[in-house]
């Protein structure tokens, strides 16, 4: 455990942890990281682009880490760290670009009221939770985690005499828990193929039998106003192709200013 | 200043994380939501261990982290089998059971 101990950034962090009661150290941060960890959160939630959510998440995590070191607790907040913002949210990205940005996440409430009513119920859970804890415990006289990291030598020789005699058990069904899990995501994430595979004589006559398309989908226009992926092609007959626009770009409107002739020949001014 | 401002932030972290499961369509969102209120109930672990001045609290944390590991794997294997029958992560097109 020295090695943590004797970095002096490491030391200083934990130093100033080290008392039950707050420094002015902690104050800061804790003043500074937790409005960060905070409003992330917040953003987390209102945030409309799943993937901005998940960045969100990912700030107020690293933020929880930092939390955790400066109450003495370095194994846990590298855990975090490593386990949360490294590991599942990056898993949460992957499973985002695989299912892809939601089409179907709109703005229309299948129960009425239910947004209200749910930011309603949150904000009266915390006036709750947080007037009970600070009622309760405001003015409680924290006993502070040095003595108890410097017993065994440091907080990850203490973590360990813990984990390993009084929590053994549960250490060790942690580990089926883990075998159980990713056997279960082995088997939920494999797709059974139905019969034989396909042969290319059997998808050619699919793709010409009756109600289909053969040919490529048309690709979205390119005229002189616009070259833009949202903009529909057109067909022989002049009607607009909604076969060539992908459902997941929004249509945009466009407005006089966008579509006016620019003068490039003049060189801007249409004076 | 006491440890117990943690405490209120753990409080308003976990009811933000209720908000989202809450109000969000979005599956994944719903489930980041409840690893927010996990994480909030790690934040207050951490913090009853340096009041009461025992690694217990500390220990629990890491067994909350564990456990959401791996609800987390199962979670989105879940989410991903869903969208491949469906087509849709939203949480209001899962009605099959409905009527």
């Amino acid at each position: 455990m020295t090695h943590v101990l004797a970095h002096p950034l490491a030391g200083q962090v934990l130093a100033l942890a080290s008392p039950g009661a707050m420094g002015t150290g902690e104050k800061v941060a804790f003043w500074v990281l937790g409005i960060i960890a905070l409003g992330c959160a917040i953003a987390m939630v209102a945030a409309r682009n799943a993937m901005h959510s998940a960045l969100f998440l990912v700030v107020t995590m690293f933020c929880l880490g930092i939390f955790y070191i400066i109450q003495a607790g370095p194994f846990i907040g590298m855990a975090q760290i490593i386990v949360y913002t490294g590991a599942i949210m990056m898993l949460f990205l992957f499973v985002l670009m695989l299912v892809g940005r939601d089409v179907s996440d709109s703005l229309i409430e299948t129960l009425r009221g239910q947004r209200t009513a749910g930011i309603l119920v949150g904000l009266g859970l915390a006036g709750l939770l947080g007037g009970g804890i600070a009622r309760a415990l405001g003015s409680i006289d924290a006993k502070g985690l040095e003595q108890a990291n410097a017993t065994h030598g440091g907080n990850v020789p203490g973590l360990a005499a813990l984990m390993f005699t009084r929590y053994v058990f549960a250490f060790e069904v942690t580990s089926a828990l883990l075998i159980t899990a990713a056997v279960g995501a082995m088997i939920l994430a494999h797709v059974q193929r139905n019969g034989e595979k396909k042969t290319q004589k059997e998808q050619s006559r699919e793709r010409f039998a009756e109600g289909n398309h053969p040919a490529p989908k048309a690709g979205p226009g390119v005229f002189a106003h616009s070259n833009s992926v949202a903009t529909p092609a057109i067909l022989p007959d002049g009607t607009r192709s909604a076969r060539s626009i992908s459902p997941l770009v929004e249509p945009r409107e466009l407005t006089a200013e966008d579509t006016r002739p620019k003068d490039t020949l003049t060189g801007g001014g249409n004076q | 200043m006491t440890p117990t401002y943690y405490l209120v932030l753990s409080a308003a972290l976990f009811c933000v994380g209720a908000v989202g499961v809450l109000i969000r369509r979005n599956a994944i969102v719903v489930f980041m939501s409840v690893e927010l209120m996990l994480n909030a109930g790690n934040l207050a672990l951490v913090t009853f261990a340096r009041i009461n001045g025992s690694l217990d609290g500390q220990i629990m944390a890491f067994f909350v982290m564990v456990v959401a590991a791996a609800e987390v794997v199962v979670g989105l294997a879940i989410i991903m089998s869903i969208f491949r029958t469906r087509r849709s992560a939203s949480v209001d097109d899962s009605n099959l059971l409905k009527y």
